[in-house]
């Protein structure tokens, strides 16, 4: 187990998780990519018509076992692609996770694939999660996983094996170790209270981190570290500060002689880019936090704001109306090179790049309603996953291929909702209350 | 202000005052603390402000120089066309009114906050209010009112004064008020 020693001398803020193959004997062979390809898999780019039957029955080792299994069906079953199944009746009870399972009782279940575990408490209180998934049918092991943990970080384990099935299934990473910034709102509508808050990618542990005094928005993650970027409007002005969630600790990015809004890093969480507002005119500025020093990239009279850089940090879009109406415009991250890129009817705004660097996601108003988009980079293959009264301000899953986004019906109430980037798999997110502005965070460490 | 500026302004609102009486009607409001209902039509012109009589046993309105002399005599929103920041026709005698009241006040600060309705995003909003409020401040400035005495704020979507879903209401959450800081009676 050197990779599990190697990982125990890493210092990390959130307690250690190390995760190794567990040599399960002759079975692993075939959890190896190549030497048997996978029987079972799933297109995430056709967007799945028919989920796929899993069952993952209560891990073994009391409590926390049913507790994972839980998580873990969860996180599969919002993701669209897996229906887990009720298998509470099946006789195969799989108590030991190094004997094979009877495949015969699963595959009378109808689930392709299934995933069974061990929960192992260890003297000092520390967790040990052993996994499998297999295919039921080629009777097959397609991945055998351990993970060691502190136990209150169960749900991280439950997170992490959430991904790495995702992952093999799928052959597109995972995005449930992640976390979501958002604006939980409260309140009447003509005298909103808005709360900055964070919260586990599946609606768990929610924390607030400011009071409501003023109003938050726009929360944005470092691609780098644990720290957000958001906007504060008081009476009196606005700010944006940069809050980091491991010390909390926060700073702003310092005076402007007007508004301040619509902060992001950049991918090397090195820059923020936001906009300034001066006698009325809206302009992008770039702020290096190590020097101080901001320098304005924008100069047009129209409005520009919403940047988003590539994930390369070599370009930026943002919307503008300086063609007369809100449009998508991508530019050099100097500001020089600046072209459109939308061209459909209606309004375009909010655009945020994928971290796959392969779409850009955008809010379109037309015809009266909002929609969630995907385009190309060059503006191409336009797609309008959403229609509602309102549904704004995307945000990607680390993988690229899922959106958050919020909408609100003309009755109030926003929330938190997800959709593929086919626009076949759109559900709510797992956030109870009223929510809007939602930032999904890269996978954690 | 030294006291002969003071007298002409004053004479010049006096001799404002006699013509819109002779131009209408508008009578007097009667609540004691009552905000104007919100226009159902935003259009509706306003006459530019008209200083309230001296105050007398039977009058009810509020004191001059106060922000309730300003909200109710003069109006303290103007309201805007969807994604324009033009300052419409029917808002120019508004805001001409606000201008004459600030000179005659001339210890007042003002706060213009620019607003937008619930049919844009977000940061293009407060972009757009900010505009709206900028239009509004260089309107005031063009009045003679000085800058120093202006503020601006955009509040975005954030800030509606009718939770409403229709037309009309989108009508007058697409506004921007002057809302006084320092210097009323």
């Amino acid at each position: 187990m050197i990779a599990k020693s190697a990982r125990a001398k890493r210092t990390l803020a959130t307690p250690l998780l190390a995760m190794t193959l567990a040599l399960a004997g002759g079975a692993f062979a075939a959890a190896l990519p190549g030497v048997a390809a996978a029987q079972i898999e799933i297109d995430i780019d056709k967007g799945a018509v028919k989920p796929m039957p899993v069952a993952i029955p209560a891990f073994a080792g009391a409590q926390r076992g049913a507790d994972i299994a839980q998580v873990i069906s969860g996180n599969l079953e919002r993701s669209g692609l897996f229906q887990p199944l009720n298998v509470a009746g099946v006789p195969d009870k799989l108590t030991d996770v190094n004997i094979q399972p009877r495949f015969p009782d699963w595959q009378g279940t109808g689930a392709q694939a299934l995933i069974n575990g061990q929960v192992t408490v260890g003297a000092d209180g520390s967790l040990r999660v052993d996994f499998r998934l297999w295919d039921t049918f080629s009777q097959q092991q397609l991945l055998g996983l351990q993970f060691t943990s502190t136990a209150e970080n169960w749900r991280r384990v439950a997170h992490k094996i959430s991904d790495a099935v995702y992952e093999r299934l799928t052959g597109e990473k995972g995005y449930f170790d992640t976390r979501v910034a958002f604006v939980a709102e409260s309140g009447p509508k003509l005298n909103r209270v808005k709360r900055l808050g964070i919260m586990d990618q599946d609606g768990a542990n929610p924390q607030f981190i400011t009071d409501g005094s003023s109003i938050v928005m726009t929360p944005r993650f470092s691609a780098t570290s644990q720290e957000l970027t958001y906007m504060a409007l008081r009476p009196t002005g606005s700010s944006i500060y940069l809050l980091n969630l491991q010390t909390n600790r926060q700073e702003t990015v310092g005076r402007f002689p007007g508004m301040v809004f619509a902060p992001r890093f950049s991918p090397d969480g090195k820059k923020v880019a936001f906009s300034v507002e001066k006698g009325g005119n809206s302009d992008i500025y770039v702020l290096d936090l190590r020097t101080r020093q901001s320098t304005r990239i924008t100069t047009d009279p129209a409005i520009d704001t919403s940047p988003s850089f590539s994930p390369d940090g070599s370009k930026i879009v943002f919307n503008s109306d300086r063609g007369g109406q809100a449009q998508l415009y991508v530019m050099n991250a100097d500001g020089s090179g600046v072209r459109r890129i939308s061209y459909g009817g209606g309004r375009y705004t909010t655009p945020v790049w994928s971290p796959r660097g392969d779409y850009i996601a955008f809010t379109k108003q037309t015809g009266g309603q909002f929609h969630i988009g995907v385009m190309r980079t060059d503006g191409g293959d336009e797609r309008l996953l959403t229609t509602s009264y309102l549904d704004e301000g995307p945000t990607w899953a680390p993988n690229g291929r899922v959106l958050m986004f919020f909408r609100e019906s003309s009755a109030g109430n926003p929330r938190l909702w997800t959709v593929d980037i086919t626009g076949r798999i759109l559900r709510p997110a797992a956030y109870p209350g009223a929510a809007s502005d939602p930032a999904w965070s890269p996978l954690l460490d | 202000m030294s006291f002969d500026t003071k007298s002409a302004v004053r004479l010049a609102l006096i001799g404002l005052a006699v013509a819109s009486v002779a131009a209408c009607t508008r009578p007097k409001p009667q609540g004691p603390v009552e905000t104007p209902p919100a226009p159902t039509q935003p259009a509706t012109p306003q006459q530019p402000y008209t200083p309230p009589p001296a105050p007398g046993p039977v009058d009810q309105g509020p004191l001059p120089g106060t922000v309730q002399d300003f909200v109710v005599n003069v109006g303290d929103r103007v309201y805007f066309d969807t994604d324009s920041y033009s300052v419409r026709a029917d808002a120019q005698p508004v805001l001409a009114g606000q201008a004459q009241w600030l000179a005659r006040y001339s210890a007042v600060r003002v706060r213009i906050e620019g607003n937008a309705d619930e049919r844009g995003t977000r940061e293009y909003n407060l972009a757009l209010g900010a505009r709206r409020a900028n239009a509004v401040r260089e309107f005031l400035i063009g009045q003679g009112v000085a800058a120093s005495r202006i503020e601006t704020i955009s509040f975005g979507k954030e800030r509606p004064l009718d939770p409403g879903t229709t037309e009309d209401a989108w009508a007058k959450n697409r506004n921007s008020r002057t809302a006084i800081t320092e210097g009323a009676r």
